[in-house]
C-alpha cells in the first residue's frame, strides 16, 4: 500500500508537470500580452512592465522560473521577507532552516497582491461552498436511495427517483436562477447573491461563525450545487442496493434468524456503498469546478470570477495557479477514493 | 452499423420446436423496447420537436432574433402581470410579444425558437466529435496492445488530470484570440470567418470535442480489449484480413452499441455546457441567442422582470429532460444488462 503511494505521488508530479506544459503554451500561443489594454500604453513602460514581470525573457526560461519557484521547496537560513515576488504559501522551520514552497508569483492585476493572496481569501469560500455541497449531497442522497430501495415500487420509491431526475436533468444555470426568483423574488426569506464569511478564515479554510447569517447566504447555492450530484448518489445507492439484497449472503444472515434492521445495516448497506464510494471521485471533481458556475450565478467571491476574469486579462500567474492547484485537488480525489475503496473491500489490493 | 444475428437458416430450433415469432436484428428489437417505454418515447417526442424548432426557426419565430425596439424594452404581454404578480405596478403592457420584449426590445420568444438551433446543434455535433476521436484512438489502443496502448492509455490519464470546465475556458479564449488572424488566406482567417459565420458555434463543438473524447477513449479500450480475443476476430486473422477492415468490420459492430447509449446520456451534459460558455460570455457571439446567454442577460433582471430568465430557464431544463429520458430508455432497449445502473 504504501509502495502504491509513493508511486501514485510520483504520478502527481508527473500530471503536474504536463498540465503545467500545457497551459502554459496555450497561454503564450495567444497573441497580445497581459498589457495590452484600450488605452494603448507607451512602449518604454511595457517594456518596463515586462521586465518586471520577466516578460521579456524567452519562455523556456519562463517555465523554468516558473517550475522552480512553485515546485521546488526554497530553503534559507536568515528569516525570510514577505514581498510580492517572496511569498509562499506555505512556510516552516526546521531548527536554523527555513522552508518555503508554493511560490505562485505576483498577479499583474494589482501591484500588492500575489495569486498566493488570492488562493488565501478566494479559495477559502470556494472549498465552503463545495465542501457543503458534497455534505448535503451525501447527507441526502444516500438516505434517499436507501429509502427508494428498501420501499421498492412504493410511493417513496417514485417521489425519491422523480426528485433524482429532477437534480439530474436541471443544471445549475437553471436552477440557479429559478431558485433565486422563488426565495428571493418572490418569498423574500433569502439573500439572492453574497456570502456570509469574510477572510481571515479558521485553519485558513473554516469560516468564523456559523449561524443563521451564515447559512442564509449558503443555502441557495449548496442546493443548487448539491442537488445534482445528491441524485447521482441516490440512484446508485438504489441501484446497488436492490443488487446486493438478492445475493446469497443475505438470504444466509436472514436464514440465520437476524433482524432485518441488523441485515440491511451490517450486511447490505456496507457492500452497496463500495460502488458510492467510487464515484465521489468524479463527483468531488464536478463539485469543485462546479463550484465556478454557481459563484458567478449567486456573486459569490470565490475563485469563479478571478479565474474567468483572469483569463481575459492574461493575467498569467493566476490562471497557471488556479489550473495547477484544482489538478492537484482532482489527482488527489481519485488516491484518496482508491484507498478508501481498498479499505472497505479486502479483496482489492494494489501492489 | 448492422450488426445482424445470422439467423439458423430454416425456421426450426435445434430442438425441433417450431420457431412462431417474426425473426428481427438487434436494432429492431431495441426499437420496439424503447418503444414501450413511455418516458423515453416523451423524451423522444419532444426532441423531434425541438429539431424541427430549429430547423423551421424561421417559419416558427415572429421576427429575427436581432430585431430591437428600444422603445419596446422589458415589455410584456398583459398574462405575465397575472403570472407574476409583482411586476403590476411597473410593467409595461404590449400582446405583440408573446413572452415579453427584453432589455433593447428583443422578442424573447423568437429569440428562444432561434436559440434552439445552438443547443440542439450541439446535441448533434458533440456526440459525433466525441465519438470521432475516443473510438478511433480507443480502438488503435486497445487492438495494439502493449506499449501502444500504455503510453495512448498514459496520456489519456494526464489529459483526465486537467479540471475539464478550467482547461474549456482556456480553450474558448485560445480559439477566439489566436484564430482571428486578420490576413485572409491563412487557416486561422478562414476558421475564424467560420466560426464568425456559425455565431461562435464552431469553436465551442472543437473545446467540446476536445475536452469530451477521453471517456470515450478508455471505454472503446475496454470494449476492443473484451472482444479482441474472441473466436472470430482468430478467425478473421487467419484468412488475412487486415486490421483495419477487422477493426471496421468486425470489432466496432459489436461494441458501437454501449458507446452510443453513453454518448447519449452525455448529451445534456454537452448542451448544459455550451449554456454556461454562453452564460459567461465564451460561447455564442451575441447577437445570436443562446439560451444560456438568455438567462445571463434575464438573470441581472431577474428581481424586476423574472419572465426573461425565467422562460429560456425552462427551455433548457424541458430540453435536458427529454434527453435524459431519451438516453435511460437507449440503454435499457439496448443494454438490458445494465438497467437502472446509473
Amino acid at each position: 500500500m504504501g509502495h502504491y503511494i509513493v508511486r501514485r505521488l510520483i504520478y502527481l508530479a508527473a500530471v503536474l508537470l504536463v498540465v503545467s506544459a500545457i497551459t502554459f503554451i496555450l497561454m503564450h500561443a495567444v497573441p497580445g500580452g497581459p498589457f495590452d489594454q484600450e488605452k494603448r500604453v507607451p512602449p518604454e513602460i511595457l517594456a518596463n512592465l515586462n521586465r518586471r514581470y520577466h516578460l521579456n525573457e524567452p519562455l523556456p526560461v519562463q517555465y523554468s522560473r516558473y517550475l522552480y519557484d512553485v515546485m521546488l521547496p526554497h530553503f534559507t537560513t536568515n528569516p525570510p521577507k514577505n514581498t510580492v515576488d517572496n511569498d509562499f504559501l506555505i512556510n516552516f522551520r526546521i531548527s536554523k532552516l527555513w522552508v518555503q514552497w508554493m511560490n505562485f508569483g505576483p498577479t499583474y492585476s494589482s501591484r500588492s497582491r500575489t495569486v498566493n493572496d488570492i488562493f488565501r481569501q478566494q479559495l477559502p469560500v470556494s472549498m465552503q461552498l463545495g465542501i457543503l455541497a458534497l455534505f448535503l449531497a451525501i447527507a441526502t442522497g444516500i438516505p434517499l436511495g436507501i429509502m427508494a430501495a428498501l420501499k421498492q415500487n412504493t410511493i417513496f420509491d417514485y417521489l425519491g427517483m422523480s426528485l433524482a431526475i429532477f437534480g439530474v436533468c436541471v443544471p445549475v444555470i437553471v436552477l440557479g436562477p429559478l431558485l433565486v426568483w422563488i426565495f428571493a423574488v418572490e418569498m423574500k426569506v433569502l439573500p439572492a447573491s453574497g456570502w456570509g464569511s469574510t477572510p481571515p478564515f479558521l485553519f485558513g479554510v473554516f469560516p468564523q461563525t456559523l449561524g443563521w447569517d451564515y447559512f442564509k447566504f449558503a443555502i441557495l447555492p449548496v442546493v443548487a450545487l448539491g442537488l445534482g450530484s445528491s441524485a447521482i448518489i441516490a440512484r446508485l445507492t438504489r441501484a446497488t442496493l436492490l443488487q446486493v439484497v438478492r445475493e446469497d449472503y443475505i438470504r444466509t444472515a436472514r436464514a440465520k434468524g437476524l433482524l432485518e434492521r441488523l441485515v440491511i445495516t451490517r450486511h447490505a448497506l456496507k457492500n452497496s456503498l463500495i460502488p458510492v464510494i467510487t464515484i465521489l471521485g468524479p463527483l468531488f471533481a464536478a463539485l469543485v469546478t462546479g463550484t465556478f458556475v454557481t459563484e458567478l450565478i449567486f456573486g459569490i467571491p470565490g475563485m469563479g470570477r478571478y479565474f474567468v476574469t483572469s483569463i481575459t486579462n492574461r493575467d498569467y500567474p493566476v490562471i497557471m495557479g488556479t489550473i495547477l492547484l484544482y489538478s492537484v485537488f482532482l489527482v488527489i480525489a481519485n488516491l484518496v477514493v482508491d484507498i478508501l475503496y481498498a479499505y472497505l473491500d479486502p479483496r482489492i489490493r494494489y501492489d | 452499423m448492422t450488426a445482424e444475428i445470422k439467423s439458423i437458416p430454416t425456421g426450426t430450433h435445434a430442438g425441433g420446436a417450431i420457431l412462431t415469432h417474426k425473426r428481427e436484428n438487434l436494432w429492431q428489437d431495441a426499437f420496439r423496447r424503447l418503444l414501450r417505454n413511455r418516458a423515453a418515447v416523451v423524451g423522444g417526442v419532444i426532441v423531434i420537436i425541438l429539431a424541427l424548432t430549429a430547423i423551421l426557426a424561421d417559419l416558427i419565430a415572429l421576427m429575427p432574433y436581432d430585431e430591437q425596439t428600444l422603445v419596446d424594452q422589458n415589455k410584456v404581454p398583459a398574462y405575465m402581470v397575472k403570472l407574476f404578480p409583482s411586476m403590476k405596478p411597473y410593467a409595461k403592457i404590449s400582446d405583440k410579444y408573446p413572452m415579453g420584449a427584453d432589455y433593447v426590445g428583443r422578442d424573447l420568444y423568437s429569440r428562444m425558437v432561434y436559440g434552439s438551433r445552438i443547443s440542439m446543434s450541439i446535441a448533434l455535433i458533440g456526440p459525433l466529435i466525441s465519438l470521432f476521436i475516443g473510438v478511433i484512438y480507443g480502438s488503435i489502443s486497445g487492438y495494439f496492445g502493449g506499449r501502444v496502448d500504455n503510453v495512448m492509455m498514459r496520456i489519456v490519464d494526464v489529459l483526465y488530470a486537467f479540471p475539464g470546465l478550467l482547461f474549456i475556458i482556456l480553450l474558448m479564449s485560445f480559439f477566439r484570440s489566436s484564430l482571428s488572424d486578420p490576413t485572409p488566406g491563412t487557416l486561422s482567417y478562414m476558421l475564424g470567418q467560420l466560426d464568425a459565420k456559425l455565431g461562435g458555434m464552431l469553436f465551442i463543438m472543437i473545446g467540446i470535442g476536445l475536452t469530451a473524447w477521453e471517456t470515450m477513449a478508455r471505454m472503446t479500450r475496454g470494449q476492443v480489449l473484451s472482444v479482441r480475443e474472441k473466436e472470430y476476430i482468430e478467425a478473421a486473422h487467419m484468412l488475412g484480413v487486415s486490421d483495419l477492415r477487422i477493426m471496421f468490420r468486425h470489432i466496432l459492430p459489436n461494441i458501437i452499441g454501449p458507446l452510443i447509449v453513453v454518448e447519449t446520456l452525455a448529451i445534456p451534459g454537452y448542451i448544459a455546457l455550451e449554456a454556461f460558455l454562453s452564460f459567461i460570455g465564451l460561447g455564442i457571439n451575441p447577437p445570436m441567442p443562446s439560451w444560456g446567454a438568455m438567462i445571463a442577460d434575464g438573470s441581472r433582471v431577474i428581481r424586476t422582470y423574472p419572465n426573461q430568465a425565467i422562460f429560456p430557464a425552462l427551455a433548457l431544463a424541458i430540453t435536458m429532460f427529454a434527453f435524459n429520458f431519451l438516453g435511460d430508455g437507449l440503454r435499457d432497449a439496448l443494454e438490458p444488462r445494465l438497467r437502472g445502473t446509473q
